[in-house]
Protein backbone atom coordinates (compact mmCIF):
# COMPACT_ATOMS: atom_id res chain seq x y z
CA UNK A 1 0.00 0.00 0.00
CA UNK A 2 2.94 2.38 0.50
CA UNK A 3 3.27 4.99 -2.23
CA UNK A 4 1.78 2.98 -5.04
CA UNK A 5 2.35 5.84 -7.46
CA UNK A 6 6.15 5.60 -7.30
CA UNK A 7 5.89 2.66 -9.66
CA UNK A 8 4.07 4.79 -12.20
CA UNK A 9 5.41 6.36 -15.32
CA UNK A 10 5.74 10.14 -15.36
CA UNK A 11 2.87 10.53 -17.82
CA UNK A 12 0.71 8.28 -15.67
CA UNK A 13 1.43 10.39 -12.61
CA UNK A 14 0.67 13.62 -14.44
CA UNK A 15 -2.63 12.17 -15.61
CA UNK A 16 -3.47 10.91 -12.11
CA UNK A 17 -2.61 14.08 -10.22
CA UNK A 18 -4.05 16.24 -13.00
CA UNK A 19 -7.38 14.47 -12.80
CA UNK A 20 -7.57 14.66 -9.01
CA UNK A 21 -6.47 18.31 -8.97
CA UNK A 22 -9.27 19.04 -11.44
CA UNK A 23 -11.67 17.22 -9.13
CA UNK A 24 -10.48 19.36 -6.23
CA UNK A 25 -10.88 22.59 -8.22
CA UNK A 26 -14.34 21.63 -9.49
CA UNK A 27 -15.62 20.85 -6.00
CA UNK A 28 -13.78 23.53 -4.05
CA UNK A 29 -13.79 26.54 -6.40
CA UNK A 30 -17.59 27.12 -6.42
CA UNK A 31 -17.53 27.54 -2.64
CA UNK A 32 -14.52 29.81 -2.87
CA UNK A 33 -16.25 31.92 -5.53
CA UNK A 34 -19.29 32.43 -3.29
CA UNK A 35 -17.00 33.36 -0.41
CA UNK A 36 -15.05 35.86 -2.50
CA UNK A 37 -18.24 37.45 -3.84
CA UNK A 38 -19.64 37.69 -0.31
CA UNK A 39 -16.67 39.63 1.05
CA UNK A 40 -16.05 41.70 -2.06
CA UNK A 41 -17.61 45.14 -2.26
CA UNK A 42 -21.03 44.65 -3.90
CA UNK A 43 -20.82 47.48 -6.41
CA UNK A 44 -17.29 46.48 -7.34
CA UNK A 45 -18.52 42.94 -8.15
CA UNK A 46 -20.95 44.45 -10.66
CA UNK A 47 -17.96 45.41 -12.80
CA UNK A 48 -17.72 41.69 -13.51
CA UNK A 49 -14.54 39.90 -14.43
CA UNK A 50 -12.96 36.78 -13.08
CA UNK A 51 -12.69 37.15 -9.30
CA UNK A 52 -10.16 34.68 -7.96
CA UNK A 53 -9.46 36.95 -5.04
CA UNK A 54 -11.53 39.78 -3.55
CA UNK A 55 -10.64 43.08 -5.26
CA UNK A 56 -12.12 45.33 -2.66
CA UNK A 57 -12.78 43.66 0.66
CA UNK A 58 -15.92 44.84 2.38
CA UNK A 59 -17.90 43.26 5.18
CA UNK A 60 -20.84 45.58 4.55
CA UNK A 61 -23.08 42.82 3.23
CA UNK A 62 -22.41 40.70 6.32
CA UNK A 63 -23.32 43.70 8.45
CA UNK A 64 -26.47 44.19 6.38
CA UNK A 65 -27.41 40.51 6.60
CA UNK A 66 -26.90 40.25 10.34
CA UNK A 67 -28.85 43.42 11.03
CA UNK A 68 -31.78 42.19 8.97
CA UNK A 69 -34.50 40.86 11.33
CA UNK A 70 -35.88 38.44 8.72
CA UNK A 71 -32.53 36.69 8.49
CA UNK A 72 -31.62 36.75 12.19
CA UNK A 73 -35.05 35.32 13.02
CA UNK A 74 -34.60 32.58 10.43
CA UNK A 75 -31.19 31.67 11.88
CA UNK A 76 -32.80 31.35 15.32
CA UNK A 77 -35.64 29.19 13.95
CA UNK A 78 -33.13 26.96 12.18
CA UNK A 79 -30.96 26.59 15.28
CA UNK A 80 -34.00 25.85 17.45
CA UNK A 81 -35.37 23.17 15.15
CA UNK A 82 -31.92 21.58 14.94
CA UNK A 83 -31.39 21.63 18.71
CA UNK A 84 -34.85 20.19 19.42
CA UNK A 85 -35.23 18.01 16.37
CA UNK A 86 -31.96 16.08 16.55
CA UNK A 87 -32.30 14.59 20.06
CA UNK A 88 -36.02 13.91 19.55
CA UNK A 89 -35.41 12.15 16.23
CA UNK A 90 -32.41 10.17 17.40
CA UNK A 91 -34.27 8.97 20.50
CA UNK A 92 -37.40 7.93 18.60
CA UNK A 93 -35.44 6.26 15.80
CA UNK A 94 -33.28 4.37 18.32
CA UNK A 95 -36.38 3.26 20.20
CA UNK A 96 -37.93 1.92 17.01
CA UNK A 97 -34.67 0.26 16.00
CA UNK A 98 -34.45 -1.43 19.40
CA UNK A 99 -37.92 -2.95 19.12
CA UNK A 100 -37.35 -4.03 15.53
CA UNK A 101 -33.98 -5.57 16.37
CA UNK A 102 -35.74 -8.17 18.53
CA UNK A 103 -36.32 -10.95 16.05
CA UNK A 104 -38.05 -13.18 18.61
CA UNK A 105 -40.90 -10.69 18.97
CA UNK A 106 -44.29 -11.92 17.75
CA UNK A 107 -44.99 -10.52 14.28
CA UNK A 108 -41.49 -9.07 14.02
CA UNK A 109 -41.34 -9.77 10.28
CA UNK A 110 -44.64 -8.02 9.67
CA UNK A 111 -43.72 -5.01 11.81
CA UNK A 112 -40.40 -4.64 9.98
CA UNK A 113 -42.18 -4.82 6.64
CA UNK A 114 -44.71 -2.25 7.85
CA UNK A 115 -41.92 0.28 8.35
CA UNK A 116 -39.65 -0.67 5.45
CA UNK A 117 -42.59 -0.40 3.02
CA UNK A 118 -42.75 3.34 3.73
CA UNK A 119 -39.31 3.67 2.08
CA UNK A 120 -40.61 2.28 -1.19
CA UNK A 121 -44.07 3.74 -1.54
CA UNK A 122 -45.25 7.20 -0.64
CA UNK A 123 -48.54 9.03 -0.92
CA UNK A 124 -46.79 11.88 -2.67
CA UNK A 125 -46.65 15.63 -2.19
CA UNK A 126 -50.34 16.52 -2.27
CA UNK A 127 -51.87 13.96 0.12
CA UNK A 128 -48.99 14.64 2.53
CA UNK A 129 -49.76 18.34 2.38
CA UNK A 130 -53.44 17.60 3.09
CA UNK A 131 -52.61 15.41 6.09
CA UNK A 132 -50.23 18.00 7.52
CA UNK A 133 -52.92 20.62 7.05
CA UNK A 134 -55.66 18.53 8.63
CA UNK A 135 -53.43 17.90 11.67
CA UNK A 136 -53.22 21.65 12.25
CA UNK A 137 -49.50 21.74 11.55
CA UNK A 138 -49.68 24.64 9.10
CA UNK A 139 -47.92 27.65 10.63
CA UNK A 140 -46.94 25.53 13.59
CA UNK A 141 -43.34 25.02 14.76
CA UNK A 142 -44.10 21.32 15.31
CA UNK A 143 -44.22 20.83 11.54
CA UNK A 144 -40.41 20.98 11.64
CA UNK A 145 -40.22 18.13 14.15
CA UNK A 146 -42.91 15.55 13.40
CA UNK A 147 -43.28 14.76 9.67
CA UNK A 148 -39.52 14.13 9.47
CA UNK A 149 -39.27 12.58 12.93
CA UNK A 150 -38.26 9.13 11.73
CA UNK A 151 -36.01 8.14 8.89
CA UNK A 152 -36.23 4.44 8.09
CA UNK A 153 -32.81 4.33 6.48
CA UNK A 154 -31.15 5.63 9.67
CA UNK A 155 -33.34 3.25 11.68
CA UNK A 156 -31.89 0.31 9.71
CA UNK A 157 -28.39 1.67 10.42
CA UNK A 158 -29.03 1.64 14.17
CA UNK A 159 -30.94 -1.66 14.08
CA UNK A 160 -28.00 -3.36 12.34
CA UNK A 161 -25.67 -2.08 15.04
CA UNK A 162 -27.98 -3.30 17.80
CA UNK A 163 -28.39 -6.74 16.23
CA UNK A 164 -24.66 -7.25 16.55
CA UNK A 165 -24.57 -6.50 20.29
CA UNK A 166 -23.95 -9.54 22.51
CA UNK A 167 -27.15 -10.93 24.01
CA UNK A 168 -25.54 -11.27 27.46
CA UNK A 169 -25.69 -7.50 27.78
CA UNK A 170 -29.47 -7.53 28.04
CA UNK A 171 -29.77 -10.85 29.80
CA UNK A 172 -27.70 -9.75 32.77
CA UNK A 173 -29.85 -6.63 33.12
CA UNK A 174 -33.01 -8.75 32.89
CA UNK A 175 -31.75 -10.96 35.69
CA UNK A 176 -31.29 -7.81 37.76
CA UNK A 177 -34.99 -7.17 37.21
CA UNK A 178 -34.76 -4.16 34.89
CA UNK A 179 -37.74 -3.58 32.57
CA UNK A 180 -37.47 -2.99 28.81
CA UNK A 181 -37.48 0.79 28.98
CA UNK A 182 -34.78 0.76 31.65
CA UNK A 183 -32.66 -1.68 29.68
CA UNK A 184 -33.02 0.50 26.58
CA UNK A 185 -32.02 3.71 28.34
CA UNK A 186 -29.37 2.40 30.73
CA UNK A 187 -27.81 -0.48 28.81
CA UNK A 188 -28.50 -0.24 25.09
CA UNK A 189 -28.22 3.49 24.39
CA UNK A 190 -24.79 3.93 26.05
CA UNK A 191 -23.18 1.18 23.98
CA UNK A 192 -24.75 2.51 20.76
CA UNK A 193 -23.11 5.93 21.05
CA UNK A 194 -20.96 5.58 17.89
CA UNK A 195 -23.91 4.83 15.59
CA UNK A 196 -26.17 7.30 17.43
CA UNK A 197 -23.57 10.03 16.92
CA UNK A 198 -23.46 9.27 13.20
CA UNK A 199 -27.25 9.46 12.93
CA UNK A 200 -27.30 12.64 15.04
CA UNK A 201 -24.90 14.26 12.59
CA UNK A 202 -27.02 13.21 9.62
CA UNK A 203 -30.07 14.53 11.42
CA UNK A 204 -28.40 17.85 12.25
CA UNK A 205 -27.50 18.31 8.59
CA UNK A 206 -31.07 17.39 7.60
CA UNK A 207 -32.48 20.05 9.93
CA UNK A 208 -29.98 22.71 8.96
CA UNK A 209 -30.63 22.10 5.26
CA UNK A 210 -34.42 21.69 5.41
CA UNK A 211 -36.35 24.27 3.38
CA UNK A 212 -39.37 22.55 1.90
CA UNK A 213 -41.36 22.21 5.14
CA UNK A 214 -40.83 25.86 6.03
CA UNK A 215 -41.46 27.01 2.46
CA UNK A 216 -44.73 25.08 2.04
CA UNK A 217 -46.20 24.67 5.50
CA UNK A 218 -45.52 28.05 7.08
CA UNK A 219 -46.67 31.55 6.13
CA UNK A 220 -45.68 33.31 9.32
CA UNK A 221 -42.37 35.12 8.72
CA UNK A 222 -41.33 34.18 12.27
CA UNK A 223 -41.33 30.50 11.23
CA UNK A 224 -39.15 30.74 8.14
CA UNK A 225 -35.90 28.80 8.26
CA UNK A 226 -32.68 30.22 6.83
CA UNK A 227 -32.81 27.93 3.80
CA UNK A 228 -36.43 28.93 3.11
CA UNK A 229 -35.41 32.61 3.15
CA UNK A 230 -32.61 31.75 0.76
CA UNK A 231 -35.13 30.06 -1.58
CA UNK A 232 -37.15 33.27 -1.59
CA UNK A 233 -34.05 35.30 -2.42
CA UNK A 234 -33.13 32.84 -5.19
CA UNK A 235 -36.65 32.98 -6.65
CA UNK A 236 -36.58 36.76 -6.71
CA UNK A 237 -33.24 36.66 -8.46
CA UNK A 238 -34.40 34.07 -10.99
CA UNK A 239 -37.65 35.81 -11.90
CA UNK A 240 -36.16 39.29 -11.93
CA UNK A 241 -32.99 38.41 -13.80
CA UNK A 242 -33.85 40.60 -16.82
CA UNK A 243 -35.14 43.56 -14.87
CA UNK A 244 -32.77 43.61 -11.98
CA UNK A 245 -29.82 45.27 -13.68
CA UNK A 246 -31.49 48.67 -13.63
CA UNK A 247 -32.09 48.46 -9.94
CA UNK A 248 -28.49 47.46 -9.32
CA UNK A 249 -27.17 50.29 -11.41
CA UNK A 250 -29.29 52.66 -9.37
CA UNK A 251 -27.67 51.28 -6.27
CA UNK A 252 -24.26 51.77 -7.84
CA UNK A 253 -25.00 55.41 -8.56
CA UNK A 254 -25.87 55.97 -4.95
CA UNK A 255 -22.57 54.33 -3.94
CA UNK A 256 -24.20 51.78 -1.73
CA UNK A 257 -21.62 49.02 -1.28
CA UNK A 258 -24.34 46.39 -0.88
CA UNK A 259 -26.27 44.93 -3.81
CA UNK A 260 -28.93 42.26 -4.19
CA UNK A 261 -26.20 40.00 -5.51
CA UNK A 262 -23.80 40.50 -2.62
CA UNK A 263 -26.65 39.87 -0.18
CA UNK A 264 -27.55 36.64 -1.97
CA UNK A 265 -23.91 35.51 -1.82
CA UNK A 266 -23.62 36.41 1.85
CA UNK A 267 -26.77 34.55 2.88
CA UNK A 268 -25.59 31.55 0.87
CA UNK A 269 -22.28 31.71 2.72
CA UNK A 270 -23.95 32.01 6.13
CA UNK A 271 -26.04 28.93 5.30
CA UNK A 272 -22.98 26.99 4.10
CA UNK A 273 -20.42 27.91 6.74
CA UNK A 274 -21.67 25.79 9.65
CA UNK A 275 -21.52 22.70 7.45
CA UNK A 276 -18.08 23.55 6.04
CA UNK A 277 -16.72 24.22 9.51
CA UNK A 278 -18.16 21.14 11.18
CA UNK A 279 -17.84 18.67 8.36
CA UNK A 280 -14.07 18.02 8.12
CA UNK A 281 -13.91 17.25 11.84
CA UNK A 282 -16.65 14.69 11.69
CA UNK A 283 -15.75 13.22 8.34
CA UNK A 284 -14.49 10.04 9.93
CA UNK A 285 -17.82 9.53 11.67
CA UNK A 286 -19.69 10.08 8.44
CA UNK A 287 -17.56 7.72 6.44
CA UNK A 288 -18.13 4.94 8.94
CA UNK A 289 -21.87 5.53 8.90
CA UNK A 290 -22.06 5.83 5.14
CA UNK A 291 -20.04 2.69 4.58
CA UNK A 292 -22.19 0.75 6.99
CA UNK A 293 -25.25 2.00 5.13
CA UNK A 294 -23.76 1.35 1.72
CA UNK A 295 -22.84 -2.21 2.59
CA UNK A 296 -26.22 -2.96 4.09
CA UNK A 297 -28.03 -1.47 1.16
CA UNK B 1 -42.04 1.27 22.94
CA UNK B 2 -43.31 0.88 19.41
CA UNK B 3 -45.84 3.67 19.89
CA UNK B 4 -43.91 6.77 18.66
CA UNK B 5 -42.71 5.08 15.48
CA UNK B 6 -46.10 3.54 14.88
CA UNK B 7 -47.97 6.83 15.23
CA UNK B 8 -45.46 8.53 12.96
CA UNK B 9 -45.85 5.89 10.23
CA UNK B 10 -49.65 5.93 10.43
CA UNK B 11 -49.86 9.72 10.30
CA UNK B 12 -47.15 10.64 7.83
CA UNK B 13 -46.76 7.57 5.62
CA UNK B 14 -49.95 5.53 5.65
CA UNK B 15 -52.17 8.59 6.11
CA UNK B 16 -51.04 10.13 2.82
CA UNK B 17 -51.42 6.72 1.14
CA UNK B 18 -55.09 6.68 2.19
CA UNK B 19 -55.26 10.29 1.08
CA UNK B 20 -54.45 9.08 -2.43
CA UNK B 21 -58.17 8.31 -2.68
CA UNK B 22 -58.27 11.99 -3.55
CA UNK B 23 -56.97 11.08 -7.02
CA UNK B 24 -60.28 9.30 -7.72
CA UNK B 25 -62.68 12.00 -6.55
CA UNK B 26 -63.40 15.59 -7.48
CA UNK B 27 -62.01 17.17 -4.34
CA UNK B 28 -63.13 20.73 -3.63
CA UNK B 29 -61.11 22.36 -0.88
CA UNK B 30 -63.91 24.79 -0.08
CA UNK B 31 -66.24 22.21 1.50
CA UNK B 32 -65.32 22.57 5.17
CA UNK B 33 -62.47 20.60 6.74
CA UNK B 34 -60.30 18.13 4.90
CA UNK B 35 -61.76 14.82 6.04
CA UNK B 36 -65.43 15.75 5.62
CA UNK B 37 -64.93 17.28 2.19
CA UNK B 38 -62.64 14.40 1.31
CA UNK B 39 -65.30 11.79 2.08
CA UNK B 40 -68.21 13.71 0.56
CA UNK B 41 -66.41 14.49 -2.71
CA UNK B 42 -67.90 13.05 -5.88
CA UNK B 43 -66.23 9.83 -7.12
CA UNK B 44 -64.95 10.30 -10.65
CA UNK B 45 -62.96 7.09 -11.24
CA UNK B 46 -59.98 7.49 -13.53
CA UNK B 47 -61.03 10.87 -14.92
CA UNK B 48 -57.90 12.69 -13.70
CA UNK B 49 -55.63 9.99 -15.05
CA UNK B 50 -57.17 10.09 -18.52
CA UNK B 51 -56.95 13.87 -18.43
CA UNK B 52 -53.23 13.63 -17.62
CA UNK B 53 -52.39 10.90 -20.14
CA UNK B 54 -54.38 12.51 -22.95
CA UNK B 55 -52.97 16.00 -22.43
CA UNK B 56 -49.90 17.43 -24.15
CA UNK B 57 -48.20 17.92 -20.78
CA UNK B 58 -47.79 14.18 -20.28
CA UNK B 59 -45.33 13.80 -23.15
CA UNK B 60 -43.33 16.87 -22.11
CA UNK B 61 -43.12 15.86 -18.45
CA UNK B 62 -42.11 12.29 -19.20
CA UNK B 63 -39.56 13.42 -21.75
CA UNK B 64 -37.95 15.81 -19.26
CA UNK B 65 -38.00 13.21 -16.49
CA UNK B 66 -36.49 10.41 -18.56
CA UNK B 67 -33.98 12.45 -20.56
CA UNK B 68 -32.55 14.35 -17.62
CA UNK B 69 -32.36 11.14 -15.56
CA UNK B 70 -30.60 9.23 -18.33
CA UNK B 71 -28.24 12.14 -18.88
CA UNK B 72 -27.49 12.20 -15.14
CA UNK B 73 -26.68 8.48 -15.24
CA UNK B 74 -24.63 8.97 -18.40
CA UNK B 75 -22.47 11.73 -16.93
CA UNK B 76 -22.67 10.87 -13.27
CA UNK B 77 -22.19 7.13 -13.28
CA UNK B 78 -18.67 6.88 -14.64
CA UNK B 79 -17.11 9.74 -12.66
CA UNK B 80 -17.29 8.13 -9.17
CA UNK B 81 -15.59 4.99 -10.53
CA UNK B 82 -12.78 7.10 -11.98
CA UNK B 83 -12.46 9.01 -8.70
CA UNK B 84 -12.25 5.84 -6.62
CA UNK B 85 -9.70 4.17 -8.91
CA UNK B 86 -7.61 7.36 -9.05
CA UNK B 87 -7.72 7.97 -5.28
CA UNK B 88 -6.61 4.42 -4.73
CA UNK B 89 -3.46 5.02 -6.79
CA UNK B 90 -2.38 8.14 -4.91
CA UNK B 91 0.61 7.72 -2.64
CA UNK B 92 0.47 10.96 -0.67
CA UNK B 93 -2.02 10.54 2.18
CA UNK B 94 -2.33 14.32 2.69
CA UNK B 95 -3.16 14.98 -0.98
CA UNK B 96 -5.67 12.14 -0.93
CA UNK B 97 -7.38 13.49 2.19
CA UNK B 98 -7.65 17.04 0.84
CA UNK B 99 -9.17 15.87 -2.44
CA UNK B 100 -11.56 13.51 -0.67
CA UNK B 101 -12.71 16.11 1.84
CA UNK B 102 -13.42 18.61 -0.93
CA UNK B 103 -15.21 16.06 -3.08
CA UNK B 104 -17.66 15.03 -0.33
CA UNK B 105 -18.56 18.64 0.54
CA UNK B 106 -21.22 19.19 -2.14
CA UNK B 107 -23.15 16.17 -0.89
CA UNK B 108 -23.72 17.75 2.51
CA UNK B 109 -24.95 21.17 1.48
CA UNK B 110 -28.59 21.71 0.59
CA UNK B 111 -29.86 22.01 -2.96
CA UNK B 112 -30.78 25.57 -2.05
CA UNK B 113 -27.11 26.42 -1.63
CA UNK B 114 -26.12 24.36 -4.66
CA UNK B 115 -28.74 26.10 -6.80
CA UNK B 116 -27.50 29.51 -5.63
CA UNK B 117 -23.96 28.49 -6.52
CA UNK B 118 -24.94 27.25 -9.99
CA UNK B 119 -27.09 30.29 -10.72
CA UNK B 120 -24.09 32.46 -9.85
CA UNK B 121 -21.51 30.51 -11.82
CA UNK B 122 -23.80 30.31 -14.87
CA UNK B 123 -25.01 33.92 -14.82
CA UNK B 124 -24.30 36.30 -17.70
CA UNK B 125 -21.16 37.63 -15.99
CA UNK B 126 -20.40 34.43 -14.05
CA UNK B 127 -17.23 32.38 -14.16
CA UNK B 128 -18.43 29.95 -16.84
CA UNK B 129 -19.20 32.76 -19.27
CA UNK B 130 -15.95 34.53 -18.41
CA UNK B 131 -14.02 31.36 -19.20
CA UNK B 132 -15.93 30.76 -22.44
CA UNK B 133 -15.09 34.30 -23.54
CA UNK B 134 -11.47 33.96 -22.44
CA UNK B 135 -11.03 30.93 -24.69
CA UNK B 136 -12.90 32.65 -27.49
CA UNK B 137 -15.71 30.09 -27.51
CA UNK B 138 -18.39 32.75 -27.36
CA UNK B 139 -18.61 36.52 -27.78
CA UNK B 140 -21.97 37.09 -26.14
CA UNK B 141 -22.74 35.66 -22.71
CA UNK B 142 -24.69 32.43 -22.91
CA UNK B 143 -27.93 32.66 -20.92
CA UNK B 144 -27.69 29.15 -19.52
CA UNK B 145 -30.72 29.16 -17.25
CA UNK B 146 -32.93 31.32 -19.44
CA UNK B 147 -32.68 29.06 -22.49
CA UNK B 148 -34.36 25.71 -21.93
CA UNK B 149 -32.09 23.70 -24.20
CA UNK B 150 -29.24 23.83 -21.68
CA UNK B 151 -31.32 22.72 -18.72
CA UNK B 152 -30.93 18.92 -18.93
CA UNK B 153 -27.17 19.27 -19.19
CA UNK B 154 -27.07 21.71 -16.26
CA UNK B 155 -29.13 19.42 -14.03
CA UNK B 156 -27.06 16.37 -15.00
CA UNK B 157 -23.89 18.32 -14.25
CA UNK B 158 -25.26 19.63 -10.96
CA UNK B 159 -26.39 16.14 -9.90
CA UNK B 160 -22.96 14.77 -10.76
CA UNK B 161 -21.17 17.56 -8.92
CA UNK B 162 -23.23 16.98 -5.80
CA UNK B 163 -23.06 13.18 -5.73
CA UNK B 164 -19.75 12.11 -7.29
CA UNK B 165 -17.55 12.24 -4.19
CA UNK B 166 -20.09 10.53 -2.00
CA UNK B 167 -20.82 7.87 -4.62
CA UNK B 168 -17.11 7.09 -4.92
CA UNK B 169 -17.07 5.88 -1.30
CA UNK B 170 -18.80 2.62 -2.12
CA UNK B 171 -16.27 1.89 -4.90
CA UNK B 172 -13.40 2.76 -2.57
CA UNK B 173 -14.82 0.26 -0.09
CA UNK B 174 -15.05 -2.38 -2.81
CA UNK B 175 -11.45 -1.68 -3.86
CA UNK B 176 -10.28 -1.86 -0.25
CA UNK B 177 -11.73 -5.36 0.02
CA UNK B 178 -9.62 -6.64 -2.90
CA UNK B 179 -6.99 -9.10 -1.75
CA UNK B 180 -3.58 -7.29 -1.82
CA UNK B 181 -1.89 -10.56 -2.78
CA UNK B 182 -3.40 -10.22 -6.25
CA UNK B 183 -1.45 -6.99 -6.75
CA UNK B 184 1.70 -8.54 -5.28
CA UNK B 185 1.44 -11.46 -7.69
CA UNK B 186 0.87 -9.11 -10.62
CA UNK B 187 3.87 -7.05 -9.58
CA UNK B 188 6.06 -10.16 -9.51
CA UNK B 189 4.89 -10.91 -13.03
CA UNK B 190 5.98 -7.40 -14.03
CA UNK B 191 2.53 -5.81 -14.50
CA UNK B 192 2.52 -2.02 -14.62
CA UNK B 193 0.11 0.03 -12.51
CA UNK B 194 -2.13 0.61 -15.49
CA UNK B 195 -2.19 -3.12 -16.23
CA UNK B 196 -3.04 -3.81 -12.59
CA UNK B 197 -5.98 -1.40 -12.82
CA UNK B 198 -7.23 -2.92 -16.05
CA UNK B 199 -6.76 -6.56 -15.10
CA UNK B 200 -7.39 -6.59 -11.34
CA UNK B 201 -9.19 -3.49 -10.01
CA UNK B 202 -11.78 -3.00 -12.74
CA UNK B 203 -12.77 -6.66 -13.20
CA UNK B 204 -13.22 -7.04 -9.44
CA UNK B 205 -15.29 -3.84 -9.34
CA UNK B 206 -17.58 -5.12 -12.07
CA UNK B 207 -20.25 -6.71 -9.81
CA UNK B 208 -20.51 -3.48 -7.78
CA UNK B 209 -20.69 -1.41 -10.95
CA UNK B 210 -23.42 -3.58 -12.47
CA UNK B 211 -25.56 -3.54 -9.34
CA UNK B 212 -25.27 0.22 -8.86
CA UNK B 213 -26.11 0.79 -12.51
CA UNK B 214 -29.22 -1.37 -12.21
CA UNK B 215 -30.29 0.49 -9.08
CA UNK B 216 -29.71 3.84 -10.80
CA UNK B 217 -31.91 2.79 -13.70
CA UNK B 218 -34.57 1.64 -11.24
CA UNK B 219 -34.68 5.13 -9.78
CA UNK B 220 -35.12 6.82 -13.12
CA UNK B 221 -38.47 8.46 -12.28
CA UNK B 222 -37.23 9.49 -8.82
CA UNK B 223 -35.51 12.54 -10.24
CA UNK B 224 -35.62 14.49 -7.01
CA UNK B 225 -37.65 17.64 -6.60
CA UNK B 226 -35.30 20.28 -5.25
CA UNK B 227 -32.90 20.75 -8.15
CA UNK B 228 -35.68 21.02 -10.75
CA UNK B 229 -37.77 23.32 -8.60
CA UNK B 230 -34.88 25.59 -7.63
CA UNK B 231 -33.02 25.78 -10.97
CA UNK B 232 -36.21 25.80 -13.02
CA UNK B 233 -37.94 29.06 -13.95
CA UNK B 234 -40.73 30.16 -16.24
CA UNK B 235 -38.30 30.58 -19.15
CA UNK B 236 -36.91 27.04 -19.09
CA UNK B 237 -40.08 25.30 -17.90
CA UNK B 238 -40.62 23.28 -21.10
CA UNK B 239 -37.35 21.53 -20.26
CA UNK B 240 -37.26 21.70 -16.46
CA UNK B 241 -40.74 20.48 -15.56
CA UNK B 242 -40.67 16.91 -14.21
CA UNK B 243 -43.43 14.83 -12.58
CA UNK B 244 -42.78 16.17 -9.07
CA UNK B 245 -42.61 19.86 -9.98
CA UNK B 246 -45.66 19.48 -12.21
CA UNK B 247 -47.70 17.84 -9.46
CA UNK B 248 -46.49 20.48 -7.00
CA UNK B 249 -47.46 23.38 -9.25
CA UNK B 250 -50.92 22.04 -10.08
CA UNK B 251 -51.68 20.94 -6.53
CA UNK B 252 -50.17 23.41 -4.13
CA UNK B 253 -49.89 26.49 -6.31
CA UNK B 254 -53.02 26.10 -8.51
CA UNK B 255 -55.24 24.24 -6.05
CA UNK B 256 -56.07 21.34 -8.43
CA UNK B 257 -55.54 18.85 -5.62
CA UNK B 258 -57.22 15.82 -7.19
CA UNK B 259 -55.45 16.16 -10.53
CA UNK B 260 -52.09 16.67 -8.84
CA UNK B 261 -52.69 13.65 -6.59
CA UNK B 262 -53.42 11.51 -9.65
CA UNK B 263 -50.16 12.65 -11.24
CA UNK B 264 -48.31 11.91 -7.98
CA UNK B 265 -49.93 8.47 -7.68
CA UNK B 266 -48.89 7.62 -11.24
CA UNK B 267 -45.30 8.42 -10.30
CA UNK B 268 -45.42 6.52 -7.00
CA UNK B 269 -46.69 3.38 -8.74
CA UNK B 270 -44.14 3.51 -11.57
CA UNK B 271 -41.33 4.16 -9.08
CA UNK B 272 -42.50 1.35 -6.79
CA UNK B 273 -42.69 -1.23 -9.59
CA UNK B 274 -39.33 -0.20 -11.04
CA UNK B 275 -37.50 -0.19 -7.72
CA UNK B 276 -38.89 -3.59 -6.70
CA UNK B 277 -38.11 -4.95 -10.16
CA UNK B 278 -34.50 -3.86 -10.17
CA UNK B 279 -34.02 -4.89 -6.55
CA UNK B 280 -34.95 -8.47 -7.34
CA UNK B 281 -32.85 -8.32 -10.51
CA UNK B 282 -29.87 -7.04 -8.51
CA UNK B 283 -30.35 -9.75 -5.91
CA UNK B 284 -30.45 -12.44 -8.59
CA UNK B 285 -27.29 -11.10 -10.25
CA UNK B 286 -25.58 -10.89 -6.89
CA UNK B 287 -26.30 -14.56 -6.22
CA UNK B 288 -25.21 -15.63 -9.67
CA UNK B 289 -21.93 -13.78 -9.46
CA UNK B 290 -20.96 -15.92 -6.49
CA UNK B 291 -20.64 -18.97 -8.75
Amino acid sequence: MISRDTLMSWSGRILLYGFLSMLFIVTFFPFWQIFVLSINDGTDSLRGGFLLWPRDISLESYAAVFSNPEITTSVKVTLLRTLLGVPLSVFCIALLAYVLSKKDLVGSRFVNLFFVFTMYFSGGLIPTYMIVKSLGLIDNFLVFLFPGLINIFWMILIRTFMEELPRELEESAQIDGANDVRIFVKVILPVCVPVLATVALFSAIYHWNAWYDSYIYTYNPDLKTLQAVLVKILNQYQTGDMLNDAQQLANEAKKIPVTGESIRMTVTMVATLPIILVYPFVQRFFLKGMLLGAVKN
Amino acid sequence: MLVPGFIWAILFSYGPMLGLYMAFVDYKPTLGNFWSSFLSSEFVGFQWFTLFFAGDDFFLIMRNTLVSSLLTIGIGFLVPILIAVALNEVGSAAFKRIVQTASYMPYFISWVIAANIFVTLLSADGVVNELLKLFGLTKESVLFLQEGKYFWGIVAGANTWKEMGYSSIIYLAAIASINPELYEAAKVDGATRVKQIVHITLPLLKPTIVILLILAVGNIVNTGFDQYFLLGNSLNRDYSDVIDTYSFRYGIQNGMFSYASAVGLFKSIVAFIMVLGVNSLARRMNNNSLF
